[in-house]
């Protein structure tokens, strides 16, 4: 007898349909697309047969855009216009960023996030990052045969919100749709956890060309949890070319140099470094512009001794995750390592040294995130069988807080909460009559506000007037599933309320990313209001086919007058979903979305009955 | 509705001071499984907001259950018991002896930079609390509900110590 099947409240109702998802690693040095067909993970190259897409993008004065390869080649060339290690910049003010005297660009101190004076114009690092994934989207669509359901994008674990939120803006000015920003280290160990089947406590190593990030995770049937994170978001592979390239000045005695001279001695040291790794000796030579040669050999012992404070300093991390997850070095059953700086022999034999085993090695730490990325990418498009199911719980990074009297940080939501997490604190009034206050969102683990990154300034306006310490202003943080903050706040005594949302003051406005979304379209020859039709006419149809068949199933959960106003809400959306104002049609969808809500809520909260009886009955 | 529940019927666990972790753990993955974010990706607004709340809900109760000194708290706050503002019970004289020995002994040791001090004043401690929780459980057990607030006060001094430890720890990480 042929069964009916009814799938669960959220999952597709039709599920046989492969939905084409890739996971992004979007790195300081080389970023990748991956994704999985026939249930296997695979990094899709470029036509030339190149997995890898260096990170660096080009502008042209007559508004050309090159990436990758091609504006490699230009590199030493024209260095303004040539935007290397852009993640570096990524919500990044002028005062943040590492060695900034060493960069050629041409920077424009604005608020919040640095921007770049090129020939074709100023460029915010979040534009130069949407070139980037703008060509693995295409790359994607191109060899997959058909437009993209969503991309998981990764970060590193220790990116803050300012840069996790340019991450995500740059992906939607690339026209991708983010279904999960996700940890880097999270995303390897998925994947080597996935490949090997691995049960128990395992750390993983991410020294990547600009960041490092030490993650611990409990691997366990089906679940991955990370236990604690740290890192420093800007120490990596380049570093070590860094200091190579100025043990090079210290050896010739050289004069200071010009931007292309940096740029190409730069370039060289790294070249250097990735010979030594298994070369025990290298000359490194240069001709400058000036006509001087440089001729040097470095030797793997000078390479190993003049870096050596650069893998001590990833140790630092490394304790501390052990510490906040309260487990010793010999709890760790395994150290997997990510990112192409973990090749060099001396990162290899520190991390030996410390876990008392030899670290794993056996998947490409270039690759290992992207695939990574792109299983949870095939796992959040609902294409993985139930007998393949897995579930990812991970943390936020660093802790969040409030100003408080004095200049001091009340921590609101600790470091290492499995997210998504919310909390509210109660403040009250400082003086008598007090109808505003001001609140001060920042994030760190240091006591004084100004040691802490400021994440957003907002006023709480409408108190009602009361005498001091008599007003309770309610502020709750929420973070979400990407590990970003929304923040709100309200006074409760009075019944009076006031929430807000916060615009965050270091990132980009809506209305900016919207003109750089409308200036991508434009360039790629797209209708921005044709576009926005589609996608509201696409969401409507989802929603049209999931409220009804919400409906089919569990009708019963309703009163008569809610399912009536359903039915309206869902007739007007039908109706209006076949013209053509896409804004007529978002707001009836919204409309649909707050009358379905407690809908939601009862159909999910009889699924979690369920799930719990079902459990303790199997455990009478 | 779902947020009315206190932490021990989100998870479908018995109200009890005494809890079996890796029940603990089975219920809240198998939670999770049903709510978290990741498993409504591609569903409505509406249904992502809900699952956004139930697993939160889900995290706070299960980080709540999970640590022992949390879960004392919290279940002393059900019988309407504030360990952090309850003034009326004056600290034992014998325990603030003590417990300004350790604090010494941490300062010391942290003027001194001796990191093999700190760590042995680290398990010092986990000895102390692990003693501490066994007898915190029988006074649950046996409904001593004010004793259990004064032993859950004495722990929060000794998880603040093990924080300077840690914090003493780190500074000589760093430097």
């Amino acid at each position: 007898m042929a069964l009916l099947q009814i799938s669960e409240p959220g999952e597709s109702t039709a599920p046989h349909q492969h939905r084409l998802a890739v996971g992004i690693d979007l790195g300081t040095t080389n970023s990748l697309v991956a994704t999985v067909r026939n249930g296997v993970a695979g990094v899709l190259n470029d036509e030339q047969g190149h997995p890898l897409l260096p990170s660096i993008v080009r502008y042209g004065a007559d508004g050309s855009v090159e990436t990758g390869y091609e504006a490699e080649r230009e590199r030493s060339h024209d260095p303004k216009n040539t935007i290397v290690s852009v993640k570096r910049f990524m919500g990044r003010g002028l005062r943040d960023i590492a060695y900034i005297e060493n960069s050629p660009y041409d920077f424009v101190d604005t608020p919040g996030m640095v921007q770049i004076r090129t020939a074709a114009g100023v460029k915010s690092p979040v534009e130069v990052s949407a070139e980037l994934l703008r060509v693995m989207r295409v790359r994607a669509e191109k060899s997959l045969g058909g437009e993209l359901v969503g991309a998981v994008v990764t970060v590193p674990a220790y990116f803050d919100d300012a840069q996790r939120q340019a991450t995500k803006d740059a992906a939607s000015i690339a026209g991708l749709n983010v279904m999960r920003l996700l940890n880097e280290p999270t995303a390897a160990a998925i994947a080597y956890g996935l490949d090997n089947a691995s049960e128990g406590v395992y750390a993983v190593y991410d020294l990547g060309g600009g960041t490092f990030d030490f993650s611990i995770l409990r691997l366990s049937t089906g679940v991955f949890e990370v236990l604690a994170t740290s890192g420093d978001a800007a120490l990596g592979g380049d570093d070590f070319d860094h200091r190579l390239f100025c043990w090079v000045l210290e050896q010739e005695k050289l004069p200071p140099l010009s931007v292309s001279d940096t740029s190409l001695l730069l370039a060289k040291a790294r070249q250097v470094k990735e010979y030594l790794t298994n070369h025990s000796e290298v000359r490194f030579n240069a001709k400058l512009s000036t006509g001087t040669v440089v001729d040097v050999p470095v030797s793997q012992s000078d390479f190993w001794e003049m870096t050596r404070h650069l893998v001590v300093k990833t140790l630092v991390p490394t304790r501390k995750a052990l510490r906040d997850a309260g487990l010793l070095f010999s709890d760790v059953k395994g150290v997997v390592m990510v990112g192409g700086a973990t090749r060099m022999p001396h990162v290899q034999r520190a991390v030996e040294g410390c876990f008392g085993q030899p670290p794993l090695n056996n998947l490409d730490p270039d690759k290992v995130v992207a695939l990574g990325a792109a299983m949870q990418a095939n796992a959040l498009a609902g294409n993985k069988s139930v007998d393949e199911d897995w579930l990812l719980l991970d943390v936020i990074p660093l802790s969040l807080g409030l100003e408080t009297m004095g200049g001091l940080v009340e921590r609101v939501i600790h470091r290492n909460s499995t997210i998504p997490v919310s909390k509210a604190q109660e403040f009250t009034t400082f003086k008598d009559g007090q109808t505003a206050m001001s609140i001060h969102v920042v994030q760190g683990e240091r006591e004084l506000v100004s040691d802490c990154r400021s994440l957003a300034r907002f006023e709480l306006r409408g108190i009602p007037p009361m005498v001091a310490g008599a007003a309770r202003i309610r502020v709750t943080f929420q973070v979400d599933a990407d590990g970003l903050l929304a923040v709100s706040a309200k006074e409760t005594t009075s019944g009076a309320e006031a929430s807000v949302a916060v615009k965050p003051s270091y990132g980009l406005s809506d209305e900016r990313i919207t003109n750089m979304l409308k200036d991508s379209f434009e360039h790629a020859g797209d209708d921005l209001r044709i576009r926005a039709l589609r996608e509201q006419q696409v969401e409507a149809e989802r929603m049209l086919e999931s409220v009804g068949a919400a409906l089919g199933q569990d009708e019963a959960l309703l009163e008569a007058a809610e399912l009536a106003a359903i039915r309206t809400a869902l007739n007007g959306l039908k109706t209006l979903s076949r013209q053509s104002d896409h804004r007529a049609i978002k707001h009836a969808i919204d409309e649909l979305n707050r009358l379905t809500e407690p809908f939601a809520a009862r159909r999910m909260d009889r699924s979690v009955q369920q799930a719990l009886t079902g459990k303790s009955l199997a455990s009478l | 509705m779902a947020q009315a529940k206190n932490h021990f019927e989100v998870l479908g666990v018995p109200v009890s001071f005494t809890v079996a972790l890796d029940a603990l753990d089975r219920a809240y993955r198998n939670l999770q499984s049903k709510v978290h974010p990741d498993r409504f990706v591609n569903a409505t607004e509406a249904e992502r907001r809900v699952a956004m709340q139930l697993a939160t809900g889900a995290n706070e109760a299960y980080q709540t259950l999970k640590h022992p000194l949390k879960r004392a708290i919290y279940l002393l706050e059900m019988r309407d018991i504030d360990v952090r503002s309850e003034t009326s019970i004056t600290m034992e004289p014998a325990f603030l002896m003590q417990q300004l020995e350790w604090r010494e002994n941490i300062e010391d040791a942290r003027a001194a930079r001796n990191l093999g001090r700190l760590e042995s004043l680290h398990d010092e401690l986990i000895a102390e609390k692990r003693v501490r929780f066994s007898h915190l459980e029988k006074l649950f057990g046996s409904g001593a509900f004010q004793p259990a607030c004064e032993a859950a006060r004495q722990l929060l001094f000794i998880e603040k110590l093990e924080r300077e430890i840690g914090d003493g720890i780190e500074e000589m990480d760093v430097a």
